[in-house]
């Protein structure tokens, strides 16, 4: 099964997501990410759903979603037509002997280190998701205290 | 011009040609209240007993005329109150409107009294909710609601608005009423010649009616394309009326309880031709084997119901009623004579018949009965259960809304409500109410209603004094260990519905039925039969879930 990501124009009002969020749950749809984000228009947010699904569940979701009053307009997302970005912040437990080592992956990677204690690390980056899975692969390495990824927005070429 | 948010509510309702609204008064929903009282000679409120009843009135107002239903109600639990009925217009796509009022805008969010959040607890349950708090958006969210309930696939809107904004001073202009959006298809054309090419090639064609042909008031299409090209029709529960039950290639419904006939021509059919319907779990009662030597053609006017539980080989999504009117024109005329008299040969192969019993009167008996004594404008409306089935399977169903019943969400306590805002809106019909005891016992509060507003409903109960649709599959399928379906109530239902003001009458036998019918249909107050039968009689055929045809249980 492909991940598919939808993008969705919905209404800039009170109650927007909680409806989206209702629907989802009704029916079970599963979701890997959703964020919401403001566009250009203030009357209009933009929401970003990525779910893995075959095309039958793909018609469900994107029918289903199209019925509610406050959908404007919803489209997939091709992965050849479009950037995907994510940010992902990480803090590792890396003391002296551990530091430079993590620092190399995070030049590679052109991550950031956003904040530095004797003990810890917390490492900034911004990419397409599979970017930032391959770089948490390789810190996890070290110990990993926590992680927060925002989830995916995408928008066309 | 200004006017309050009371009465722009009333102003709107006026511009949608409301004549008649179901409601309950209350500490927040006063305002309107009192608005209603101005508008009293213009808008007729039918006080029910209980804000449930007032929801499945507005319902069954909406169902037996293609109008919207519109029920008020104040914050908190009159507004809880509403939600089975939103719940149920919601699962069988009724237009309806909610009116509910809501605490002052300083207490929202406090826990006030008799504060709840309404469209928090409906958003599964309505097509759109509106919550008012700025009195700039009510006449708009009025209007918008009307569109909602009305546009596309129809169904519930609840419009929630607080104290402040029915009691504060709003802009009103008088206004046309916002234009329906139609729900077309793009390759609408080149897909109705697939469709026509496929229907005319057909040898054993059947077309599958369910209720978005009544709400698309398609009847007269269905009935075209019946006889054009000779192809049968079942229907689904929701979908009786469509054809006639006397039309002789109508075969009634299908499903869980439908005909041999019905359900064995689905199976061995080479074409279904759909026409809004869902494929409910208790129509496509095997979704593997549904319809599996037929290539299937749908017809929906809600694209997520394309391929949702069964697969469709083609599909157009639109209105039932334009879409087959364009697609008669590209049907050849055809002759099935072979294929309708098999399908009438498994009919009279395994009719549906109840299984005789001991008793002195059966519900098939009954229900035939009171058919044969009304006249075909009558409407027939059901609670839920083993009489709703029944009567499904004999009510002679003569045409779209004259038989309505709780389909999708299965309300028991859905009949008195729905039978009270049937016969509001068609003074002049016959309404008749088929119960069971069970369902009963869940709405005979809205009697005082029936008797308030001298509506000369008749109930027919079908007393079992089970709670017989549970207790039937006790029967079949938990060894009849009867938990809690045999309630040993002593509950005397000619006397209740006297002390209501009402009429009751008992039947221990057809002779007792006659009798009592006859003084029924010459009474001006709601009257009640309560008949006597076996408490044994099955709802046969059936066919359980996961099951086919060839499991069908006949005797």
């Amino acid at each position: 099964m492909k991940k598919e990501v939808l993008s969705i124009y919905v209404d800039n009002k009170a109650n927007v997501l909680s409806r989206v969020v209702s629907l989802y749950g009704r029916r079970g749809f599963n979701i890997d990410s959703l964020t919401v984000s403001a566009t250009n228009d203030p009357d209009i947010s933009r929401i970003t759903i990525v779910f893995e699904g075959d095309n039958l569940t793909l018609h469900q979701i994107v029918s289903q979603t199209e019925k509610l009053e406050v959908v404007r307009s919803i489209k997939t997302l091709e992965s050849k037509e479009s950037f995907f970005r994510e940010l992902l912040m990480i803090k590792v437990r890396a003391d002296k002997s551990k530091r430079s080592e993590v620092k190399e992956i995070v030049d590679i990677y052109r991550a950031k280190i956003i904040n530095l204690t004797k003990e810890e690390m917390v490492l900034e980056l911004t990419g397409a998701p599979d970017k930032l899975d391959a770089f948490l692969d390789l810190v996890k390495d070290y110990e990993i205290i926590d992680i927060c990824r925002t989830g995916v927005t995408g928008i066309e070429k | 011009m200004k006017i309050t948010g009371a009465e722009a509510v009333m102003k709107v309702l006026l511009e949608h040609g409301v004549d008649t609204v179901f409601g309950y008064p209350g500490g927040t929903a006063i305002i309107l209240y009192d608005e209603l009282y101005k508008y009293r000679d213009k808008i007729n409120h039918i006080l029910t007993a209980h804000e449930q009843g007032a929801a499945h009135a507005a319902d069954g107002y909406a169902r037996s005329t293609g109008k919207t239903g519109v029920a008020i109600a104040t914050s908190g639990p009159g507004a809880t109150n509403l939600v089975t009925g939103i719940a149920t217009a919601y699962m069988d796509s009724v237009p309806t409107v909610f009116i509910t009022a809501n605490v002052a805008n300083s207490q929202i969010g406090r826990d006030a009294f008799q504060e709840i959040c309404i469209t928090g607890v409906t958003f599964p349950i309505t097509k759109h909710s509106f919550f008012v708090n700025k009195k700039e958006d009510l006449v708009d969210a009025m209007r918008n609601a009307f569109r909602i309930a009305n546009e596309g696939r129809k169904g519930p809107v609840l419009v929630d608005m607080t104290k402040d904004v029915a009691n504060e001073l709003v802009d009103y202009e008088p206004m046309p009423n916002y234009p329906l959006k139609k729900v077309s298809d793009e390759h609408e054309e080149s897909k109705l010649e697939k469709f026509a090419k496929y229907i005319n090639k057909a040898d054993k064609p059947v077309m599958l009616v369910g209720g978005g042909a009544i709400s698309s008031e398609a009847s007269d299409e269905v009935k075209a394309l019946m006889k054009k090209a000779d192809i049968p029709v079942v229907n689904t529960l929701m979908g009786l009326g469509t054809v006639p039950s006397s039309e002789e290639k109508a075969f009634g419904m299908l499903g869980m309880h439908g005909s041999y006939a019905a359900n064995k021509c689905i199976a061995e059919a080479d074409l279904i031709l759909a026409v809004g319907t869902r494929f409910s779990d208790r129509v496509a009662l095997n979704t593997k084997h549904f319809g599996k030597n037929a290539k299937i053609l749908q017809i929906d006017i809600d694209k997520s119901e394309i391929n949702k539980n069964i697969f469709a080989a083609e599909n157009i999504i639109g209105d039932c009623k334009e879409v087959l009117s364009k697609l008669i024109s590209k049907v050849e005329d055809s002759d099935h004579k072979e294929w309708v008299d098999q399908i009438n040969k498994w009919d009279e192969e395994k009719p549906t018949k109840v299984k005789e019993c001991n008793s002195k009167m059966n519900p098939e008996e009954i229900i035939k009965y009171i058919c044969s004594n009304t006249d075909k404008e009558t409407i027939y409306v059901t609670d839920v259960g083993q009489h709703q089935m029944w009567a499904a399977q004999y009510v002679k169903q003569t045409s779209p809304r004259n038989f309505i019943s709780s389909g999708g969400l299965g309300t028991m306590g859905f009949g008195y409500g729905a039978a009270i805002g049937a016969q509001m809106a068609n003074p002049d019909k016959r309404v008749i109410h088929f119960t069971g005891d069970g369902s009963l016992h869940m709405d005979m509060t809205e009697a005082c209603t029936a008797v308030s507003n001298d509506l000369p409903i008749i109930t027919v109960i079908l007393n079992n004094r089970i709670l017989g649709m549970v207790y039937q599959w006790q029967t079949l399928n938990f060894g009849k260990r009867y938990s809690q379906t045999t309630p040993e109530r002593k509950t005397d239902f000619p006397k209740v519905i006297e002390a209501f003001g009402g009429k009751g009458f008992r039947a221990d036998n057809m002779e007792e039925l006659a009798d009592a019918f006859e003084k029924a249909l010459k009474s001006d107050v709601p009257c009640w039969i309560d008949c006597n039968i076996a408490k044994d009689d099955l709802v046969l055929p059936m066919i359980q879930n996961g099951k086919t045809v060839d499991d069908i249980i006949y005797r």
